[in-house]
């Protein structure tokens, strides 16, 4: 970290726009392997799956019965919605706006073509279904992901929207491997998955294996070289929290969010992958509470602003 | 694409041409190139000109909503030999300005002198008591100041108003040189225009001089209110142009008279503020109690010399329009010296018989309250209704303080693309003037504002104006008034290269 520091306003604004960039492309890759399914599927219970998409995204819903158009208007094409696509996005945009003056002005300019373009995709995308919204998304979040690495000087900024955008990642992926484990029968098969992470191709040149369910869990949970991986994404954030507060490495009160990221990264490195799938329920939880703590614990240190009221006599007074 | 003289009934002063199908002599090339273009291709150029606007977010939020600042294609051109005698009218008024606030807030020689009866000052309500005592390191109050110019039917500039408390614009003129650029650079290889980019720098030049001088490595940054400010945009612009952070209340902390932002890694000492917080929501402990944008503390570090405001606080006094009225004296009382730029003509409603006159008739008459800014409580007499006067003359007669009258101008016009054809409209200029204390320096050119209504006066950007480029052409035979390096190259953050002759001269006194 540079001795200055940065403000605490800018630093939360990047952590969240990598935050919500993440999400927005994670979940246009979930809701793109659900929909192959309930398209290509004829047997598919269209109510069951809708339900088994909007559980793994942690949204809650009353509805008994759950039709396909709903459900994209929620996680797809709610603004208001801060866990769909679109809401992710503007969340992204509302954060740069705030942060500005810090991001490149190309980041800037490719986040807001893309809220100003989104309406017009939208009304396509009703037409023609949601798939070239997806495609545009993630187009659109690679773009943002590369001019983050490619126009931001690599300091505490970066380094608060890439570990934003880490924890981002693990909870995904992590919400994505909940889904199966529910034993959801609705929700798409194991090879969905990796597509949805992006992951078939390397995933198929580490292995045969394709209808092994543990060995797709394995790689999705283990692999240190596949960077959508969630001991992947683990290292990534503990090195940024590192370099941002780099006392951390000596003898210290202890960083509370490095604490959580060392205990979740200690379970995964002494699992045994043969036996993943077995322990796949305690895991996906403790990765859940792990996201929780790391983001409580980063914007406890570094983006709180509410000081205690200190009323101090003013000199000269 | 034929763009012809069109005549106007209220005799306005037209930029472009001197008589039907005569050019002034600065526009002959411009018109030849514009008339080379067919229309359809003009409208495409003004549709990239307000793609590239959009997709920058160049915006101003209006009623909650955030609004493209529409710029107009055809640029208004200022020769060489106006813009010296403009600028140095300017600077002129900008010193004469600071000279009345140091006085003001400080001895009161004016009032002593009897050239302006203390009354006019005590009843502003911009005036501020808490600005006694706070003496700017280097004398500047007014780090930045838009003067409001236009030309009268005879050609001659005259000032509207001035604005030295934080007057905002000047990000339109960066992004509009910009755009143009890019959509019409053929155009620029035409011309020799001065270039606008160097704003930010002299803002960071001039702001580094106005530090206390205690600060070894002064700190500054932009203070904005947030992002629902109409102008936040600008408040981006300027912080990332100059390479400071930009800043909310929230950010800033005040303790022991000291002014801290809040980083990732503790506070951080801050000796500048730009602040384009209005007074009013600067310091919940000095003015408003309930802001929640500003900093509660603020001032008090200022009076102690620890943090520098700036703009100062209390300016407001020096654009109230009843104190402009005074302003052509104020350069002959403090400066010594022959107003270059005149104001428009203006009755103080306090006097009796020019009250009586101009309630009299007051279709005759423009009406603008003391402390209106963009456009606000503006009655145009002949335009309102009998219910607006009746109204008005009400509020005239109970506080004539909070009124001037002035004499309708037809501001100039200029030829404007408007639907698919170029035709005239109303035009202002908003020239923007940076005081580093040693030197007024003013950006050539400044935000040309348009008003897209045919016929419609007021050109704010609230009301739906736009603006154009504004060009100031290069002229070798006339010296440029912005050929002085800032100030940050001469003095402070790096020491002085030794000064030879100095040094000589010493060793020879020795001998």
């Amino acid at each position: 970290m540079s001795e200055r520091g940065m403000l605490s306003r800018l630093a939360e604004s990047l952590f969240w726009i990598g935050r919500y960039i993440e999400r927005a492309d994670d979940t246009a890759r979930i809701v793109d392997s659900y929909v192959h399914r309930m398209v290509e599927d004829p047997f598919n219970d269209e109510s069951a799956t809708c339900r088994s998409l909007f559980s793994i995204l942690g949204i809650d819903v009353e509805s008994e019965r759950l039709r396909t158009v709903e459900t994209l208007q929620t996680i797809v094409y709610d603004v208001e919605n801060p866990n769909s696509i679109a809401g992710a996005l503007n969340g992204a945009y509302e954060n740069a706006r705030r942060s500005r003056d810090y991001i490149s002005s190309e980041m800037w300019v490719a986040l807001n073509t893309t809220r100003n373009e989104l309406p017009q995709r939208e009304a396509t995308a009703r037409g023609f279904g949601p798939a070239t919204y997806l495609q545009y998304v993630r187009e659109r979040t690679s773009l943002l992901a590369g001019l983050t690495d490619a126009t931001l000087s690599h300091d505490d900024g970066w380094r608060f929207l890439v570990l934003g955008r880490n924890l981002e990642r693990i909870d995904m992926t992590s919400r994505l491997l909940r889904g199966r484990v529910v034993s959801d029968e609705n929700a798409p098969d194991w090879m969905a998955f990796l597509r949805a992470s992006g992951a078939t191709e390397a995933f198929m040149r580490n292995t045969r294996e394709i209808n092994d369910a543990n060995g797709v869990a394995a790689f999705l949970m283990l692999d240190r070289l596949f960077p959508r991986s969630v001991l992947y994404s683990l290292n990534l954030a503990d090195e940024c929290l590192v370099e941002i507060q780099p006392a951390s490495q000596r003898i210290s009160a202890g960083d509370a969010a490095r604490q959580a990221l060392a205990r979740a990264r200690g379970t995964l490195e002494f699992i045994d992958p043969r036996q993943l799938i077995d322990q796949l329920p305690e895991l996906l939880e403790m990765l859940e509470t792990t996201c929780f703590r790391i983001t409580d614990a980063v914007t406890d240190r570094y983006f709180r602003r509410e000081d205690a009221v200190a009323w101090h006599i003013e000199e000269g007074l | 694409m034929g763009v012809v003289f069109e005549g106007d009934a209220t005799g306005a002063w037209n930029e472009m041409f001197s008589a039907p199908g005569q050019p002034r002599p600065i526009y002959e090339r411009l018109l030849a190139d514009l008339n080379a273009y067919q229309p359809q291709e003009l409208r495409l150029r003004s549709d990239q000109l307000s793609r590239t606007l959009i997709e920058r977010g160049v915006t101003f939020a209006h009623s909650g909503e955030e609004r493209p600042f529409p710029l107009d294609l055809v640029p208004r051109i200022l020769g060489a030999l106006e813009w010296d005698r403009l600028s140095r009218g300017i600077a002129q008024r900008v010193q004469a300005l600071e000279a009345f606030l140091a006085d003001v807030y400080g001895p009161g020689k004016i009032f002593d002198e009897g050239l302006m009866p203390r009354a006019v000052i005590t009843s502003s309500p911009h005036f501020c008591r808490a600005a006694f005592g706070i003496t700017p390191p280097n004398g500047v109050r007014i780090a930045v100041a838009g003067i409001d110019l236009i030309r009268d039917e005879h050609g001659n500039f005259c000032v509207l108003e001035d604005n030295v408390r934080i007057p905002s614009g000047v990000s339109y003129v960066i992004e509009n040189r910009r755009a143009m650029t890019q959509a019409f650079s053929a155009l620029f290889s035409d011309h020799r225009v001065h270039p606008v980019d160097s704003y930010p720098s002299r803002l960071f030049s001039a702001l580094l001089a106005a530090a206390p001088r205690k600060a070894v490595d002064p700190v500054i940054v932009v203070l904005s209110p947030g992002v629902h400010n109409a102008a936040y945009f600008e408040h981006v612009l300027l912080a990332r142009m100059m390479g400071v952070e930009l800043v909310e209340g929230r950010d800033l902390v005040c303790r022991s008279n000291h002014v801290y932002m809040r980083t990732t890694n503790g506070e951080r000492a801050v000796h500048v503020i730009y602040r384009r917080v209005d007074d009013d929501w600067l310091d919940p402990l000095q003015f408003r109690p309930d802001t929640v944008i500003g900093v509660a503390g603020l001032v008090n570090a200022a009076r102690a010399g620890n943090v520098v405001l700036s703009n100062g606080i209390g300016n407001g006094v020096a654009d109230d329009k009843l104190v402009y009225t005074y302003v052509p004296e104020f350069i002959r009382f403090y400066l010594g010296e022959k107003p270059l730029l005149d104001n428009v003509e203006t009755y103080r409603l306090e006097d009796a018989e020019a009250r009586a006159e101009v309630l009299g008739s007051l279709a005759k008459y423009v009406i603008k309250p003391v402390d209106g800014s963009g456009g606000r409580g503006i009655v145009i007499g002949h335009h309102a209704t009998k219910t607006e006067l009746r109204s008005l003359h009400k509020a005239i007669v109970a506080s004539p303080r909070s009124y001037i009258a002035q004499r309708p101008v037809a501001l100039s016009t200029h030829p404007t693309f408007v639907g698919d054809a170029i035709s005239p409209r109303h035009i202002d200029l908003r020239p923007f003037a940076v005081n580093d204390g040693e030197d007024v320096w003013v950006l050539p050119g400044g935000l040309t504002r348009v008003a897209l209504g045919e016929g419609e006066l007021i050109v704010n950007s609230s009301r739906g104006g736009g603006s154009k480029d504004t060009w100031v052409l290069n002229d070798e035979s006339i010296p440029f008034r912005g050929a002085v390096p800032p100030a940050s190259h001469r003095s402070r953050r790096y020491p002085p290269p030794p000064r030879q002759n100095e040094e000589y001269v010493a060793q020879k006194g020795e001998q």
